[in-house]
């Protein structure tokens, strides 16, 4: 890097300190709740790590530059800040050294120069902010398949599986597989479905649960769906889908109640 | 009240945002429990119906009012191949996708107004309005 254009920038480091900070403070954010205090201490610390990167040479290869990036997203700063910051100080850094009285050639050369210091930066934020999102992303995903519909056995032949929150296509695969594979396991003559915590009973979600239903029904034993909502009801009426194929019940306790009758169980008070 | 809402349709988590959009939207205007289920489920399958026939799409919503009356409109759109036989898709139990065949005819039966525009090769236009009683 030209040693002539770095002292430039170090010189006027006073006064591009003024500038930056001045912007920067000018930028609002609704998402974070960060203190005044702990903002100019990472403003001062952007500020610090950007001379760094000019005068020590490059810090997106060697992590200090990722660690700054944790400790901004996890203040709950956005993205932009960053982004911002890096722009502005890029276009103070040019205006100072523009201001001074330098040949056109000169000028163009210390453009292109800055942003080949620049450019790393930038990159390795978007990098580094949209691996994080993807982590989140597939994170989340694994977890949510991971409570996504367990089979439960109660009682001696009788299992229950809840299903809670959206059913999509891949869960309602996951649904039919672990209710059949637990139906086997368990030898389960009565498996009661739960949807109290279904938010939405759209055709789709109706279709696959008959589906499910129709084929435990092959493997010989009898799916009683439960928890339907009055609301649920009426939709499922004005949608005009039919569940007359099998047995369904308001609440777990009357479908748990009507299982135990159908397995020939019986709970009795010991006295 | 000209505000409108969209939300893009492309994947089936798209369904759910635009679900609970309409969720909250029929919330605020004061629908009851009841109603707000009908509008949730009726978006839910315009939805399905634009992620699974058309690829993608959008779904607006807007608060309606008309002689006194405040409702919701639900706007579906897509630039899918279209519809060739309105008259069929609206009969119960007509499908060409091995589900119920439930859907259009059961949104009808679920919201107040409900007005088809379909061309073929160029998309579909659904409306769908709720009254507030």
């Amino acid at each position: 890097m030209n040693a002539a254009i770095i002292d430039m920038i170090l010189n006027k480091r006073t006064e591009i300190d003024e500038l930056w900070s001045e912007e920067i403070a000018d930028y609002k954010t609704t998402t974070s709740t960060i203190t005044p205090y702990m903002r100019e201490q990472l403003n001062k610390e952007f500020l610090s790590l950007l001379f760094n990167h000019i005068s020590q040479g490059d810090i997106s290869a060697d992590g200090t530059l990722e660690r700054f990036f944790d400790k901004v997203l996890r203040a709950n700063m956005p993205l932009e800040y960053l982004t911002q910051g890096l722009q502005c100080f890029r276009r103070i850094v040019l205006e100072i050294i523009t201001e001074e009285d330098i040949q056109k050639n000169a000028a163009f050369e210390i453009y292109r120069e800055v942003d080949r210091w620049m450019d790393p930066i930038l990159n390795s934020v978007v990098e580094n902010s949209s691996r994080l999102w993807e982590r989140t992303v597939s994170i989340q995903k694994s977890a949510l398949l991971e409570l996504s519909a367990p089979l439960i056995p109660v009682f001696q032949h009788i299992s229950v599986m809840p299903l809670i929150g959206t059913i999509d296509t891949e869960r309602a695969k996951l649904i039919m597989e672990n209710l059949l594979e637990g139906v086997i396991q368990y030898r389960s003559q009565v498996v009661l479905i739960d949807i109290t915590g279904v938010p939405v009973v759209d055709t789709m979600v109706a279709h696959h649960i008959i589906q499910a239903a129709d084929a435990v029904r092959l493997l010989g034993s009898t799916c009683i769906l439960v928890g339907i909502r009055p609301e649920i009801a009426q939709t499922i009426v004005s949608l005009g889908i039919d569940l007359s194929l099998f047995p369904t019940k308001s609440t777990l306790q009357k479908g748990m109640a009507k299982a135990l009758e159908v397995t020939n169980q019986q709970i009795v008070n010991e006295k | 009240m000209d505000i409108q809402s969209c939300v893009e349709v492309c994947n089936e988590w798209d369904i759910v945002s635009a679900r609970q959009l309409g969720r909250n939207m029929a919330k605020e205007l004061g629908f009851g429990n009841v109603d707000q289920a009908r509008i949730t489920t009726a978006i839910s399958e315009l939805a399905r119906n634009i992620y699974l026939y058309a690829g993608s799409g959008k779904i607006c919503l807007e608060p309606v009012e008309q002689m006194g009356r405040k409702g919701l409109r639900i706007i579906a759109v897509d630039n899918g191949p279209g519809i060739r036989d309105i008259r069929k898709v609206m009969e119960d139990g007509y499908t060409t996708s091995g589900g119920l065949g439930a859907g259009l005819p059961g949104v009808k039966r679920l919201m107040d107004e409900f007005t088809i525009d379909s061309t073929i090769d160029s998309g579909t236009e659904i409306l769908a309005t709720k009254w507030l009683r």
